[in-house]
């Protein structure tokens, strides 16, 4: 026996090197134990390598801080105005939105929803890869020293990027979420169909388990669903690629990844996620359709006048009509809001990109049967939102008003902007 | 082909040595590089620096045990810095050292020609081994793909010839 293994000396050797290894193989690929402590040749070779890795990191940063500060500013000044430019749109845009966002939140206090809120970050910097096609790994430097935990999420501002899979003291390890060992909850943004999002062999991300009887079209917006209690609800993973039916009740669907995988070089870990009930925002605040209304050129109103028409003198039971102030012709809407001012027809989100140009101005009742609201003016637009009615009695009892007034004033039709809102 | 295939076969061989430095640097670096550089330039993700250390330090030594050993380490570390069980390149990388050690004795890893052909055969060896063990014990879904592994070998290939010429540079003559 001696003398065999003696003179097959090599290749005992290498099959004893190969049993060792698929044996060290299949003890991994038992059922992973939840708290299973961490390979130590993980932790050497990340240590080795990733001081490497942040300290070329961090030299190819400060020579581009020193190139792009100092040396290459050429065209800075006309990039300045564009991007004036672009945040007056913007802002313009954000005012809307917000609007819309404090009608949101109304709704969600009333209907006791919990909502998740990312109240805490941390900016890292990607130090590295996995080097291999076969698994989507990036490396961090940031790591458990910083507050930074395993199951953490991990976004980029364009989308998910991946979780956490282990935070060292110095570095951590992000699994990307087109990796094969990756999962998302994941949901569409127009239907609500909820599926799971994960990577496949060759790096393409998948939405899988969505039934080949549902409407999906190429270019639908998937975001997280919140299901699986990691990522955040309503972040964007991607856009659908192709659709197509497999041989299952399932639709095979490919997505675009929101955020640039494979050319990320910061990216934010989301270290704290609360989740509370949103407050309804609404004494005190400003609505964007009146700062709007402020910001735009007016027409004044005309002064009343007395029965020959002669003007009256300003007094206390008829007091001087401000430009933006409700000139009581129009109720508000059930829900005590009433959409920002588009024109006819449009997306309030989209409308904001256009520069709002005075237009002529048209009695409240032709406005409204219009669908219009005029920014300029004082119409509907300029109207103080009612309170938030908490008791649901007593909003019925504002909605049966505000009804009743509506009918009264506003000839009916039933399709218009504020109906289909 | 054949001219440089019946060059190639020969049986007065040298076997060189290296530093120990060179033996633990050129592999780290390796390993560095393959960490690294797709960060900036993704497409360099296709190349396995790794396996080329392994194939060009197993076909110098000419030793067998050597070879097998050094491939086992490199790649148990490739594995250390991938998200899946340790071991998937170990085994394949072990199994291309020895047998990359063991065929040197017998060509000639001097000329240009027989390292392209040797690279890209144990690159294929190599992915050859990976998918057996990954698909047969890891379960994970991978697809065999002939135009990807022929491309990447084909490439990996033709990095070869110039990195081994590079790396001829730390030789020691045994």
């Amino acid at each position: 026996m001696e003398n065999v293994i003696n003179r097959h000396r090599t290749v005992t050797i290498l099959v004893m090197v190969l049993f060792a290894q698929v044996i060290g193989l299949a003890v991994q690929v038992r059922r992973p134990v939840e708290g299973e402590p961490v390979r130590l040749i993980r932790v050497w070779a990340t240590t080795a390598i990733s001081p490497i890795e942040k300290g070329v990191i961090g030299l190819g940063n400060s020579l581009h801080r020193v190139w792009s500060g100092y040396v290459d500013l050429r065209g800075a000044r006309r990039e300045n105005e564009g991007l004036r430019q672009q945040i007056e749109q913007l802002q313009l845009q954000q005012l809307r939105q917000r609007e819309d966002a404090a009608q949101a939140r109304r709704l969600q206090a009333l209907l006791g929803f919990k909502e998740q809120f990312i109240s805490q970050t941390l900016p890292a910097q990607v130090i590295g890869t996995s080097g291999s096609e076969q698994s989507r790994l990036l490396y961090l430097d940031r790591g458990a020293s910083d507050g930074v935990k395993p199951d953490m999420p991990v976004v980029s501002p364009d989308g998910l990027v991946g979780k956490v899979a282990r935070a060292d003291r110095g570095n951590c390890t992000v699994l990307l979420i087109n990796d094969q060992l990756s999962g998302v909850g994941a949901m569409m943004e127009k239907s609500r169909l909820q599926g799971i999002v994960s990577g496949a062999a060759n790096g393409t991300l998948i939405l899988q388990y969505i039934m080949s009887d549902e409407k999906v079209e190429p270019g639908d917006m998937v975001v997280a669903s919140g299901g699986d209690r990691v990522f955040p609800k309503g972040m964007p993973i991607g856009r659908v690629k192709s659709v197509s039916r497999g041989a299952s009740v399932f639709y095979s669907i490919e997505l675009q990844p929101a955020a640039e995988l494979s050319r990320l070089e910061e990216v934010l870990i989301i270290t704290k996620l609360e989740q509370r009930a949103p407050e309804a925002i609404t004494a005190g605040s400003a609505r964007a359709a009146d700062i709007l209304a402020n910001r735009l050129p007016t027409v004044p109103p005309p002064a009343p006048t007395d029965e020959n028409g002669n003007p009256l003198p300003p007094s206390r039971s008829n007091p001087p009509i401000k430009p933006n102030a409700s000139n009581g012709n129009k109720p508000p809407a059930a829900g005590g809001t009433t959409r920002p001012a588009t024109s006819a027809g449009g997306n309030p989100a989209t409308a904001g990109t256009a520069t709002p140009t005075p237009k002529p101005k048209k009695s409240p009742a032709a406005t409204a049967a219009s669908g219009e609201q005029d920014l300029s003016g004082p119409t509907g637009a300029a109207e103080k939102p009612p309170e938030t009615p908490l008791d649901p009695k007593d909003a019925k009892t504002k909605k049966d008003t505000s009804d009743k007034q509506e009918k009264k004033e506003v000839p009916p039709k039933p399709d218009g902007p504020q109906g289909a809102r | 082909m054949r001219a440089v295939m019946a060059q190639s076969l020969r049986t007065d061989v040298s076997v060189n040595r290296f530093h120990p430095a060179a033996l633990v640097g050129v592999p780290l670096l390796a390993l560095f590089l393959q960490a690294f550089v797709p960060l900036k330039l993704h497409f360099v993700s296709r190349f396995d620096l790794p396996l080329l250390a392994t194939i060009f330090f197993a076909v110098s030594r000419r030793n067998q045990v050597q070879g097998l050993m050094t491939g086992a380490a490199i790649g148990l570390l490739q594995d250390s810095l991938t998200g899946l069980p340790i071991g998937l390149y170990g085994l394949s990388k072990t199994v291309v050292g020895y047998v990359a050690s063991s065929l040197s004795v017998k060509i000639d890893s001097e000329n240009p020609g027989s390292r392209f052909l040797i690279t890209f055969g144990f690159f294929m060896l190599h992915q050859l081994v990976y998918f057996t063990v990954a698909r047969g014990m890891v379960r994970l879904d991978l697809q065999w793909q002939w135009q990807h592994e022929l491309l990447g070998a084909v490439l990996n290939a033709l990095v070869a010839v110039p990195i081994f010429m590079m790396l001829d540079r730390l030789k020691q003559r045994a």
